[in-house]
């Protein structure tokens, strides 16, 4: 197994692991606890119209989602704010929109699109180096948002409308922490592909939730999560011969499932003998 | 001296709904405590949320403290409903209170001494500080409440407002409750909504009903007939079994 290591590309997916849970560890947290999973999940695969405009532009698809990963957090945010449709129907118009775009300027760009599947379901094992410095940019910069605004997401999440009152913009840092989601996304697609985006950002987070009732604390167990899951998936997928994407995610519910019921049963039985010595 | 509240012919509608209508209050005293009851529905939250500048009366003008809502939030604290929260988020005691200092700190600062010196204060005076290291899922309803109204107090308000504060709670920790909010209003004017009209006890200074309009005559009694309009039926609960009267004498009533 260890001679394994000596391969560049198994290297490469290694590094684009940590890269990722790092991402998806911190920013997950504020999608779990502030409940905006959906949301997410449309910004996610509204960026297929990036991959689409990237691939019929010519230029690398990660140069194309990002910004329109980033329009489609504002628009999705403020739509979503602002109008008079409900929200999540304002989401689910925007999510398909996004993808439409996507299919249309795929179909449109003359000739085959080579690697268009790693885009929608992720392989790790065919991350290049440039994708991964790409990675670690947005990850400083993920980094550097949360460290300067700790403050303010927290009061973000737990109560928007007393962090209104207070004299706080939570429009504008609740769209800044939705841009936030969408560099993030733009992390994961590489590792798990655009369906399956969503898993990262909730699994983990999820997880850790169980072990601790610290922000912080959350963090850092969920990107000790990721990274231990998702590199014992890229082994699975590696000897199993199957898609690394769908194993990491596979890994990941196997895991919280087995926490999940552990958890309940160890609960069940300690209440049970409360009952007992009363 | 700055009045604290002036609402000049306040009219708010939600699409063609009319909510609340022709609303006029004026609060001078800096200190003690106002009760406005209603009936659900009746636009309380409504009318908080006019105070706090969270929404924009089509009509009228609000002042507080001479200048409006949005520009007097440092003077204003605020203690929402209770319900609706989500206990389990992973917030202490301690996070809470803080973020009632958010506005005083600044954007991309840390928490300051003064700020750490403010919610220990807080906290104190609502009798939580051992608690502040505890997540917030782990107090009791009246605990959780004592949080809410300190975080409030963390920002030195000078108008203090609550919204159904004794909602869920059991008649011992309301009694608390409204315990603290008479050692309160010496310092600050607090403003409380509730639908309970048997909340309206001794600790009440005075007393408005809402529903759509206000019925307010800067006194601590409400003649029943504005109480009567303001629920639209007969009311006669209140005279009996609360240590104060606070329906005003009617004739053929006694």
């Amino acid at each position: 197994m260890f001679d394994l290591l000596q391969y560049n590309f198994i290297q490469n997916a290694l590094v684009a692991a940590v890269l990722a849970s790092i991402a998806c560890g911190i920013i997950g947290v504020y999608v779990v606890v502030k409940k905006i999973v959906f949301i997410s999940g449309g910004i996610a695969h509204a960026s297929f119209g990036g991959i689409g405009l990237g691939y019929y532009l010519g230029v690398n698809p990660m140069l194309g989602v990002l910004p329109f990963s980033l329009i489609s957090a504002l628009v999705m945010g403020t739509v979503s704010k602002k109008s008079k449709i409900p929200e999540d129907s304002a989401i689910g118009i925007l999510w398909s929109l996004g993808m439409a775009l996507g299919i249309i300027f795929v179909y449109l760009t003359p000739g085959y699109a080579p690697d268009l599947m790693t885009y929608l379901f992720g392989n790790i094992l065919t991350v290049p180096r440039f994708d991964l410095y790409f990675m670690l940019v947005l990850d400083i910069v993920i980094i550097g948002a949360v460290y300067l605004f700790y403050k303010e997401f927290l009061a973000l999440c737990f109560d928007e409308e007393f962090t209104t009152v207070q004299g706080l913009p939570t429009e504008k840092l609740y769209l800044f922490l939705l841009c936030i989601i969408a560099l993030t996304i733009v992390v994961l697609i590489k590792v798990v592909g655009i369906i399956l985006v969503i898993a990262l950002l909730t699994i983990p987070a999820s997880l850790s939730r169980k072990f601790t009732y610290n922000l912080k604390q959350m963090m850092l167990i969920s990107i000790a999560f990721g990274t231990v899951i998702s590199v014992t998936g890229i082994g699975l997928s590696y000897a199993l011969d199957v898609p690394s994407g769908a194993t990491i995610i596979l890994v990941l519910s196997f895991v919280y499932g087995l926490v999940a019921f552990g958890m309940e049963m160890l609960e069940n039985r300690r209440s049970s003998g409360d009952l007992k010595e009363s | 001296m700055e009045k604290v509240i002036e609402l000049k012919d306040i009219w708010v509608r939600y699409g063609n709904q009319i909510i609340l209508e022709a609303i006029n209050l004026e609060l001078k005293e800096p200190h003690g405590l106002l009760g406005i009851i209603g009936p659900n529905g009746g636009g309380k939250t409504t009318f908080l949320k006019l105070l706090l500048g969270l929404l924009k009366p089509y009509r009228g003008s609000v002042r507080l403290f001479g200048r409006p809502p949005e520009k007097s939030r440092e003077l204003v604290g605020y203690v929402p409903q209770y319900r609706g929260f989500d206990f389990d988020f992973p917030i202490s005691v301690w996070e809470v209170v803080l973020t009632g200092r958010i506005s005083h700190t600044g954007f991309l600062r840390k928490y300051r001494e003064e700020d750490r010196k403010a919610a220990e204060e807080a906290l104190k005076t609502v009798e939580m500080f051992q608690y502040r290291d505890r997540q917030i899922g782990q107090l009791s309803g009246g605990q959780r409440q004592r949080v809410l109204i300190a975080r409030a107090l963390a920002t030195n308000p000078k108008l203090l407002l609550l919204d159904e504060p004794n909602s869920g709670l059991d008649p011992h920790m309301q009694d608390e409750l409204y315990r603290l909010l008479d050692r309160l209003k010496h310092e600050m004017a607090i403003i409380m909504v509730t639908h309970d009209l048997s909340a309206v006890s001794v600790y009440v200074d005075k007393i408005a009903c809402l529903n759509r309009t206000l019925h307010y005559h800067n006194s601590r009694e409400i003649p029943i007939e504005d109480l009567e309009a303001t629920y639209q039926c007969p009311v006669e609960l209140i005279a009996h079994g609360i240590p104060h009267r606070v329906l005003s004498s009617h004739e053929g009533n006694r």
